[in-house]
């Protein structure tokens, strides 16, 4: 199976940890992972603010960049139901052969590979909000919370109102920023009350808004991609 | 197209989203009235939707006949006038706001009174009816208890279903004490703002109005193509009042409201109540067919704006909606921001998609509307006809015109995403920058930071340590 990583340029630029994460995690569970050079971003800024033509293009790209694969793993629900839910109404004869073979991390580790304890350490509190696009766009359900589980040591905490949006919502954040900050406080406050030591999430662009409020706020509380937990062993451990 | 008119006032229209939910984020008392009322229905709406293990079905159902109905429109339509006619009924077809108001105002002076009852309506409210009828010299009396509070109050709804949402009941307590003597009976001595004494206080004073009006105006829930009959659903029983107690009764009814037959209408009886209040079945639900004996019936047909909505592909699905609420209630920018802030009867998720697709992308407030909402897919999820809220926003945001700044930023942004090597060029200089990115933003993107920290740039890229190190080989 010949299988490539999508870092998402946002990972790629920003969180490039959270990439390396994924190679090292994939390596670990016997898979050969191929780094695509060509590969830049998926398009969902341009097409969620409205300017279509350059995610259409960008769309397309995606296609020849990582048709020739048999699966693409993607660290991020946004980019991932980005690439699932948008695609096919943008781009359909284009993308309508790579579309089904996109596989957030989660879903690539459980549902490809069949792996729910993937053999990580990992001895913090940790809580885990599930992002609107994990959540109601690629239906993750419980996966990463099955792999949490799996992980020795880890002390998994439920976060209050994890289902509601933390208000990101890409450019949404500055474009209506009292709003987006009013919904991060509400975020942040309920993080508060479960005494975690870490946040995790499937998607660094949340983690980046909330995250920036937690540092903001001096809280002390760490945000981790899934990736990074998942990846971390007793020799590892970051 | 021309402006449709959507029941605001123009000052509402002169402020965008942002600058009025900015607004609202700070009124502490209107947060705390929305929380709380919105996160009741909320959890009542889940827990009874719950209970239909066949939900889904019900749900893509209502989404069926709703299309179908949309795409024989006009059969449907001339059915409806049909029925309605031969069961003794007038049909009306209004092409906008001005048209319809222009038409009831007229049916209302040839009865020669001068004071109308209401059933709570979108449509009436969507083309300003009340207001219209003023100008006339008619005075239209709402008799929903949410409505009452409103109108006593001189103020604007703010949600579809409970349009008095933003007060709570020591502000209420005091608009009754204030206000009902010049609309009537005057609030009883003494009244508190328990909630029964208040509700009896509303029931005293609309009794008076039942009894002594002889010209009712209502919208409809649903309408029933193959029998011509109009369906309202409510819970006080002041729409059964109105619909039964005058001799004359005029219905303003969007044309979208079709169905049918009664088959489909039982799909419905299902959905929007559990969607809606969160019950299983709603208190009252009225049906009538053309005129009833003694009485004068009239049905006014209204587009204002909708075959231009039926018009567009992905935008037209809007027209599924029946106003049940649940985007509302679950919708984490309409909890902060209150229903005002929309500019428009129709606030919420489906306002946002509703308002400028009938309004159109003009002003300020009807160009940021789109853009009112963080994507989270809440309103999909929970929307009784399926209606992909966050794809016709998507859609709006492509058809809007964009600022200049964004307009070049996102030129930038398209042309280093063209190529891999300008974005490994823009991520190696942003490694060299690092130290100089300053803790707050200058621009539109201090916004950000305003309430973030930004995240510590990376001194080098992933591309850039795959390729120094082969992903982690060397």
């Amino acid at each position: 199976m010949r299988v490539a990583l999508f870092i998402t340029c946002v990972n790629d630029t920003l969180f490039p940890g959270t990439g390396k994460a994924t190679v090292t995690l994939l390596r670990r569970l016997g898979v050969d992972v191929a780094f695509p050079r060509a590969q830049t971003c998926c398009g969902q800024m341009h097409v969620n603010t409205g300017y279509r033509e350059e995610g259409v293009r960008l769309a397309r790209h995606f296609a020849d960049v990582f048709g020739g694969y048999d699966a693409v793993v993607v660290p991020s629900g946004s980019c991932g139901a980005m690439v699932r839910e948008q695609y096919p109404k943008l781009a359909p004869a284009a993308t309508g052969a790579v579309v089904p073979k996109v596989y957030e991390l989660s879903e690539f580790l459980i549902d490809v590979l069949g792996v729910t304890d993937v053999g990580a350490y990992f001895p913090h509190r940790v809580t885990y909000h599930p992002t609107c696009h994990s959540l109601r766009g690629l239906h993750l359900g419980d996966r990463p919370l099955r792999l949490l589980r799996n992980v020795r040591g880890l002390d998994l905490v439920p976060l209050p109102g994890a289902e509601e949006c933390c208000g990101f919502g890409g450019t949404f954040a500055v474009k209506n920023p009292d709003i987006s900050a009013a919904m991060c406080a509400d975020k942040v406050g309920n993080v508060m009350t479960t005494g975690a030591e870490v946040l995790c999430a499937a998607d660094n662009s949340c983690l980046m808004h909330i995250g920036g409020t937690l540092t903001r706020q001096k809280t002390g509380v760490k945000i981790m991609h899934l990736a990074e937990i998942l990846a971390a062993t007793e020799v590892t451990e970051p | 197209m021309t402006r449709t008119f959507l029941g605001m006032p123009a000052s509402a229209l002169q402020r965008s989203f942002p600058s009025n939910a900015a607004k609202a984020v700070r009124d502490s008392q209107l947060r705390f009235n929305l929380r709380k009322a919105t996160h009741t229905i909320r959890d009542k709406r889940a827990s009874v939707v719950g209970e239909l293990p066949d939900w889904e079905e019900l749900r893509q159902a209502g989404k069926a006949i709703k299309d179908h109905t949309l795409r024989n429109l006009d059969r449907y339509l001339v059915q409806l006038e049909e029925a309605v006619t031969a069961a003794g009924g007038h049909v009306h077809w209004a092409r906008d706001a001005d048209e319809a108001n222009r038409i009831v105002a007229g049916l209302v002076k040839a009865t020669g009174e001068t004071e109308v009852v209401k059933v709570k309506s979108m449509a009436t409210q969507e083309i300003g009816l009340n207001e219209a009828l003023a100008a006339e010299g008619v005075t239209a009396y709402e008799t929903d208890l949410a409505e009452l509070i409103v109108q006593l109050g001189d103020d604007w709804p703010s949600h579809i279903l409970v349009p008095a949402i933003h007060r709570n009941r020591a502000e209420i307590r005091e608009i009754f004490q204030e206000r009902m003597g010049e609309w009537g009976r005057p609030a009883p001595e003494g009244l508190t703002d328990e909630p029964r004494a208040l509700a009896e206080a509303a029931r005293l004073h609309l009794r008076e109005r039942f009894l002594s009006t002889k010209v009712a105006i209502s919208g409809a829930n649903f309408m029933i193509a193959e029998t011509g009959t109009l369906v309202v659903l409510e819970s006080e029983g002041n729409g059964r009042m109105c619909l039964t107690l005058p001799r004359t009764l005029i219905s303003v009814v969007g044309i979208e409201k079709l169905l049918p037959s009664w088959r489909d209408l039982e799909v419905f009886l299902q959905l929007l109540p559990r969607s809606s209040t969160g019950e299983r079945m709603n208190p009252y639900t009225s049906t009538w067919t053309g005129a009833a004996e003694g009485q004068e019936f009239h049905l006014v047909l209204l587009d204002n704006g909708r075959t231009h909505v039926l018009a567009d592909e992905v935008g037209r699905q809007a027209l599924r909606c029946i106003r049940c609420s649940a985007c509302l209630n679950v919708c984490p920018v309409y909890e902060r921001a209150g229903g005002h802030a929309y500019g428009s009867v129709y606030p919420g998720p489906i306002g946002a998609i509703l308002t400028p697709q009938l309004r159109g992308l003009d002003s300020e407030l009807d160009r940021s509307l789109p853009y009112a909402s963080s994507l989270c897919g809440a309103c999909y999820e929970v929307c009784p006809v399926a209606i992909d809220i966050p794809q016709v926003l998507v859609d709006l945001r492509a058809k809007a015109r964009h600022p200049r700044a964004e307009r070049l930023g996102m030129a930038a942004a398209g042309w280093i995403f063209n190529r891999p090597e300008r974005l490994a060029r823009a991520q190696r200089a942003g490694g060299r920058l690092r130290r100089f990115v300053p803790k707050r933003l200058p621009g539109p993107m201090s916004a950000w930071t305003d309430t973030r920290d930004i995240p510590d740039i990376p001194r080098e890229s992933f591309r850039g340590w795959w390729d120094r190190t082969g992903g982690g080989d060397r």
